[in-house]
């Protein structure tokens, strides 16, 4: 257990009254140091003890699925691969159920929404940062996508080019309201 | 649900427990995270429950994790398949062994059907019961209720087709909010400003509430051009209830809230009044049993207040509540959710001070508040009187990118609004999270703001504030 805000601030009471300007603590469960700052105190608290994990829990009884290694994002010569904003969960539509932003085949602007990416349940639109053609999707929609994956491949206009990135920034993100609860 | 009568468990009593321990909690299952979670958990270390965490992939290691007594598996990272899945909660309850759920705040907290499961399943659900989740989770039905229980609401009504919103909209006058009844928080609210716009908009609102809430239903409501958030905080057993004062929490971007406080200032004594009496009337039409929260719209230009919605769960912010009351109000959920009767009356709610909570987010407000997920190198957090953080990181934390931004709630408690809000100013400077990006600066701006410093401050005062300070 770490320490309540009760334990913290009876070892406040004790540091007041004895000059001491700081203080390091060590549990075999917790770190604690607390320290005179101002005209106050800070505390710099840490949590040693493990988890206990119930055996047999829910879920599938895995207690933690091995991260898949993903071999490094490669697009074909002269096209370039659309990378997310930020990490998060891509989305290729407004809504579920709504239609995709845009599709293979479809011609796309620099500018064009090619995509959302959720990250801690804001909106961050993709755009696709080039003009040209998309000539596939590599990561589906509600796919978790880390900063260097490839969402989409676009094939530029007027050929040439050798091959690119493009991060699909968008200025700040949109928040999504709701789930936090208030 | 706690199935036992009132026979009451009252130690001081020495009442044979025997009745009273049908509906006891011994081992909660704490079912969220972050924060909330590590709040529930040392309530639970306090009152000797045993309390388990269920926690997704992502969480297994967390500082909640660390705190509980035990963590059992939930499911993998993505909500939908963990905190968003009543299924996986019930099985982890099971596989833990324990009698209750608390649901947190978000999440499933506010779920008819993971109450129904808990019920089935034979667990008490910590929240009310899932007619009461039911009554107010539906907007036009939390508003008939409302409406019921004589309170008063914003001027507007259903709107099924063109023709009828037509009619409520000549009632109401424009400018108008379209609702979408599966919304909230923010969520599937259009406004329109003038009766052109009516039809367009009232088309675009039904597709995208069909779409987002699987429920195309509508209403329209008057816009009240300054408005402030107010809420007034109750408990109720089933048979009674309490009013545990107001907070304000009319600092908002895109209706997510920064800053709240309690109580809520500048108000008359006479509308504080009547809002408390409006909150009592709803918890009680609603026989309802639990921690409940009424919002209201205060219209600064009217001097009058319309009941907004009622959140049927713990909320972010009520901890300012409980420095200003001195109740420790999951403690309070809990033993309604055994089975108890409320254990204060009305006249033992005594206010002290003022409360002020600042939440501290890892996005970066410089990049249009843009999400900042990572690992946590070091946090250091002001500690003394009257100062208290509620956090889920500790130096080495990861934040996930799965959930919501929220670090910590640093929660400041002064003799009065002024000795509160220097309080805060005092404790920022000494507050450091290192590692991620967090909303700690804009706070400390804002603190220094002199429209909000004179309080009362309403919905549409925090996006001013920002476009002056970029």
């Amino acid at each position: 257990m770490d320490l309540t805000p009760d334990d913290v601030r009876d070892v406040l009471r004790v540091l007041d009254s004895s000059g001491l300007d700081e203080l390091h603590l060590e549990t075999a469960g917790l770190t604690l140091t607390v320290r005179r700052a101002g005209g106050g105190w800070t505390a710099e608290q840490q949590v040693l003890r493990e988890p206990t994990l119930v055996p047999s829990g829910g879920g599938d009884g895995h207690v933690r699925p091995p991260e898949e290694e993903r071999p490094a994002a490669e697009v074909g010569e002269g096209l370039v691969a659309v990378h997310p904003p930020l990490l998060g969960t891509f989305y290729r539509a407004p809504q579920p159920g709504a239609p995709p932003f845009v599709d293979v085949g479809d011609a796309v602007e620099s500018d064009t929404v090619v995509g959302i990416v959720e990250t801690m349940k804001m909106m961050t639109p993709v755009h696709a940062g080039v003009r040209g053609t998309v000539v596939e999707f590599r990561t589906a929609n509600g796919e978790f996508a880390d900063a260097d994956a490839v969402l989409l491949v676009v094939a530029p206009a007027g050929g040439g080019g050798a091959g690119g990135q493009h991060r699909g920034g968008g200025a700040g993100g949109q928040h999504r309201g709701g789930g936090a609860g208030g | 649900m706690a199935s036992t009568g009132v026979a009451g468990r009252v130690a001081s009593t020495g009442v044979v427990e025997r009745v009273a321990d049908i509906g006891r909690i011994h081992r909660l299952l704490v079912a969220n995270r972050g924060e909330i979670a590590a709040r529930v958990i040392r309530t639970c270390a306090r009152l000797g429950i045993e309390s388990v965490l269920a926690a997704s992939d992502a969480d297994l290691d967390s500082l909640p994790a660390r705190l509980a007594d035990r963590v059992v598996r939930l499911g993998p990272a993505a909500a939908a398949q963990s905190y968003l899945d009543p299924a996986a909660v019930v099985r982890a309850a099971q596989a833990a062994g324990v009698d209750a759920v608390h649901p947190g705040y978000g999440f499933l907290s506010e779920n008819p059907a993971l109450a129904r499961a808990c019920g089935a399943a034979g667990l008490v659900f910590v929240g009310p019961a899932p007619e009461s989740l039911e009554a107010v989770g539906d907007k036009l039905r939390a508003r008939s209720h409302a409406l019921a229980a004589g309170l008063p609401v914003v001027p507007g009504g259903e709107a099924a087709d063109l023709a009828g919103a037509r009619a409520v909209a000549a009632e109401v006058g424009y400018p108008l909010l379209v609702k979408a009844v599966g919304g909230g928080g923010g969520r599937g609210m259009k406004l329109v400003r003038a009766a052109d716009e009516l039809a367009h908009t009232l088309d675009l609102a039904v597709s995208e509430a069909a779409a987002a809430f699987g429920d195309p239903r509508v209403y329209l409501e008057r816009f009240v051009s300054s408005g402030r958030h107010v809420e007034v905080q109750v408990l109720g057993d089933g048979t009674s209830a309490v009013a545990l004062g107001d907070r304000d929490c009319s600092v908002q971007r895109r209706y997510q809230k920064l800053l709240e406080e309690a109580p809520a200032p500048l108000l008359s004594d006479v509308l504080r009044a009547q809002m408390a009496d409006a909150a009592l009337a709803l918890t009680r039409h609603l026989g309802y049993r639990g921690l409940g929260t009424v919002e209201l719209l205060v219209d600064r230009e009217r001097d009058t207040f319309y009941f907004l919605e009622m959140n049927a769960r713990i909320q972010v912010e009520h901890p300012v509540t409980e420095l200003v009351t001195g109740l420790d109000l999951v403690a309070e959920q809990l033993a309604v959710a055994e089975g108890l009767p409320l254990r204060l009356r009305q006249q033992d709610v005594v206010l002290t001070g003022h409360a002020v909570e600042c939440r501290i987010n890892a996005e970066d407000a410089a990049a249009g508040f843009r999400p900042s997920p990572g690992r946590i190198e070091r946090v250091v957090l002001p500690v003394g009187e009257g100062i208290r953080v509620d956090t889920h990181v500790q130096g080495g934390s990861v934040v996930p990118p799965y959930y919501d931004s929220l670090l910590a709630k640093l929660v400041v408690h002064g003799r009065d609004r002024d000795d509160a809000l220097a309080r805060t100013r005092a404790a920022l400077e000494l507050l450091e999270i290192v590692g991620v990006t967090t909303t700690a600066p804009v706070h400390q701006a804002l603190l220094a703001d002199p429209e909000f410093a004179a309080g009362g401050v309403d919905t549409a005062f925090f996006e001013r504030f920002l476009a002056g300070v970029h």
